[in-house]
């Protein structure tokens, strides 16, 4: 292309632009969304939350995915791109929280606002503001309603933790330690998985977070003890595996399973009786309440302030169960399944 | 070759009158020489020994936890889908190609029976069929692409992975059907995970179908035509071609023979975790590689047996279930599995130096 030509078209897109600029400003606001996958239905009811707040406000919406949990790179290489599109702010639920820590220092340094959902950056200040569940919360909601639940047996349950993946990811590491606060476990240092003394538990595994997983981890501890009465699960697939194995060796009426999420299927599954209580959490929530505070800072560069008391935008959890336990707050299954994403 | 012995002719008389020419170095074999000639010739030898002695180890570490009727079957019961999957694996590894599409198409294919039958209504049995015949089809246009337009196997599989993968989190919507719904509706679903009681062996309908896929394949693979060329194809196809083996309608077949086991696993995959997940089996293409290289199946095609894996696939579950029970951190578990790995090709390639 000849310089000629090149500035007649500058010109040319120049005067487009001064021509739709003024009246439709909001159409210049873009937003990235990235998350960990478009597969898990979490994510995929992220993005609409997303889409269609962004769509009520006006602003173009670019949503990208890494291939699989764990896939850090193609985050990077999304960040990069909303970088060079220009693009106001950055939605991210992170799949190496302290391995994007750079490129998302890139982005802000950039002038893009970069709000983190469902799993904090690491340090959590890495990001302009962190919107997500209160996972230790979460935790602590299920442990509460087990050991409520069992009353008096509590003091003499065998406990089974089925964890997400080895490397302890941040929401493992909580849900895991919450549970343990709210059963009454000394949990020692609250960062760490595995450190307890605690004769009550009976072990540690990991299920990548899906029904296989689920299946094979419960049989292994079932294994190291068959005498195991409560199941601390990362989420509702990886329940729905364990309930399998115990189904297998015929446990599954006297086994309390507890787990978080707040899914369909798990919300459908506590209303069965195959979850005793599930912590629900909000995607939705926390998607449309990012663009908005996307828009907000484009507008008048406002930044989105933190719940009180916590380093974080909380957006709620709630426990699901058809049986309460005194002195843990709970909603039915049916409010529940109102609720529900997936 | 039909006139080759008329008698001696003229050139050849001297041969009557010369000493010996020339002949092979017959020195007495030494122990480690009869090893790798045994071994040679008995593929699955390596990987049965590692077994016996993993197993062994692991009973004395742990005990009765460990070297227990039901625990053992249980490190069956794990591996049912892998070892499935793995056969299908091992076939196209024989001849010398890889498939890195395995697991995608054994969860495409159980969303297709869960989906056909939950979305449409249409009869359990016929749903399952339908996911068969994606199977098959999956796998014979990966053999097409392969042995007709001669692409390479990894390149093809790598693709297909993707392609299949994409299109069961397209077609499935990322839903799960749950296993209340299936139990209540669909049991046949479930067929694989009906269990038989033996003492305090439990042997699950999955388990009892991989062990009989194995030992059909077994037979199939040493003692009939079609399994020899199967061998001939992975050592040289240019050679195999020239005997008279066809080898592209062979190769085909072997990719359809895997699609449609495949769709087996995808099966049993159900029955094994209840509910049909569109998430499943996300590393199945690797593990079963993993269950094949452990196996003492040569990459490079050709030799090998499908036993082999079977204990292969063992290994790692003993492994992996024997570290649990004594509490070590999951990443072990994958640390001494890289190790063996690694391992598996090392003792291969000192194999293929056998002499005579």
């Amino acid at each position: 292309m000849s310089t000629g030509t090149l500035k007649g078209a500058l010109c040319a897109a120049t005067a487009a632009l001064a021509l739709i600029g003024g009246p439709a400003l909001a159409q210049d606001v873009s937003a990235c969304l990235i998350t960990k996958t478009d597969t898990n239905p979490f994510f995929v009811k992220m993005k609409e939350g997303a889409e269609a707040k962004a769509k009520e406000l006006g602003i173009a919406l670019k949503a990208y995915a890494g291939k699989i949990d764990g896939d850090t790179e193609s985050q990077v290489q999304a960040v990069e791109t909303c970088i060079a599109d220009g693009a106001k702010g950055i939605l991210i639920a992170a799949s190496d929280t302290s391995g994007i820590v750079p490129t998302i220092k890139m982005a802000r340094d950039a002038g893009l606002l970069v709000i983190a959902l469902d799993t904090p950056l690491t340090p959590i200040d890495a990001a302009d503001a962190t919107f997500a569940t209160d996972n230790f919360k979460a935790g602590e909601l299920i442990g509460q309603w087990a050991a409520g639940t069992m009353g008096d047996g509590a003091k003499d349950a065998r406990i089974a933790f089925l964890d997400l993946n080895p490397s302890q990811p941040s929401v493992d590491v909580l849900r895991d330690q919450g549970f343990m606060v709210g059963f009454g476990i000394d949990a020692k240092d609250v960062n760490v998985i595995g450190d307890e003394d605690d004769p009550r538990i009976v072990g540690h595994d990991v299920t990548n977070g899906n029904e296989e997983g689920g299946r094979t981890a419960m049989e292994n501890l079932l294994q190291k003890d068959p005498t195991i009465n409560v199941v601390h699960t990362i989420n509702e697939p990886a329940a729905a595996g364990a309930y399998e194995a115990l189904k297998a060796v015929g446990r599954e009426k006297d086994v309390l399973i507890v787990s978080v999420d707040g899914g369909c299927p798990g919300v459908k599954n506590v209303k069965d009786g195959v979850i005793g209580a599930t912590s629900q959490q909000y995607p939705l929530l926390m998607a449309s309440m990012g663009i908005e505070a996307i828009a907000q800072y484009a507008k008048d560069g406002t930044l989105p302030k933190p719940t009180e008391g916590k380093d974080f935008t909380d957006t709620g959890v709630t426990l699901i169960t058809d049986k309460p336990a005194t002195g843990v707050d709970s909603i039915d299954t049916a409010a529940g399944l109102e609720k529900c994403w997936g | 070759m039909a006139d080759a012995k008329p008698g001696m002719q003229e050139f050849e008389k001297s041969i009557a009158t010369a000493g010996e020419v020339a002949s092979f170095d017959r020195h007495q074999k030494t122990p480690v020489e009869r090893l790798q000639h045994m071994l040679h010739s008995h593929p699955a030898l390596v990987p049965l020994i590692v077994l016996v002695l993993s197993i062994l180890l692991f009973a004395v570490l742990v005990g009765s936890r460990f070297f227990s009727p039901f625990a053992l079957t249980l490190i069956l019961q794990q591996v049912a889908i892998v070892g499935i999957v793995g056969a299908a694996q091992t076939m196209i590894v024989l001849t010398a190609g890889i498939d890195l599409s395995v697991g995608a198409i054994m969860v495409f294919s159980s969303v297709i029976m869960g989906q056909f039958t939950f979305r449409y209504g249409i009869p359990v049995p016929i749903s399952i069929i339908c996911g068969f015949i994606a199977g098959g089809a999956i796998g014979y246009l990966n053999g097409f692409l392969i042995a007709r337009i001669k692409l390479p196997p990894f390149i093809v599989t790598l693709g297909m992975w993707q392609i299949v993968l994409a299109a069961n989190f397209l077609y499935s919507r990322n839903e799960t059907i749950r296993a209340a719904d299936i139990e209540t509706n669909a049991p046949l679903l479930q067929f694989f995970g009906q269990q038989i009681k033996v003492g305090g062996a439990v042997f699950t309908y999955g388990v009892i179908v991989m062990l009989l896929l194995v030992l059909v394949l077994a037979y199939v693979l040493s003692n009939t035509a079609w399994g020899r060329h199967v061998y001939a194809i992975g050592d040289d196809p240019d050679a195999a071609e020239l005997a008279g083996v066809q080898v592209q309608k062979t190769l085909i077949s072997v990719y359809m023979l895997g699609g449609l086991i495949c769709a087996l696993a995808g099966w049993v995959l159900i029955g094994r975790i209840g509910s049909v997940s569109p998430t499943a089996g996300q590393f199945a293409n690797i593990e079963s590689i993993t269950a094949v290289v452990i196996g003492g199946i040569s990459l490079f095609g050709g030799r090998g047996s499908i036993l082999g894996m079977l204990f292969g696939a063992l290994i790692v579950g003993v492994f992996g279930l024997g570290l649990r029970l004594i509490g070590t951190d999951p990443q072990w578990t994958y640390l001494l599995i890289g190790v063996l790995i690694i391992a598996a090709v090392a003792i291969d390639q000192w194999i293929r130096k056998v002499a005579g």
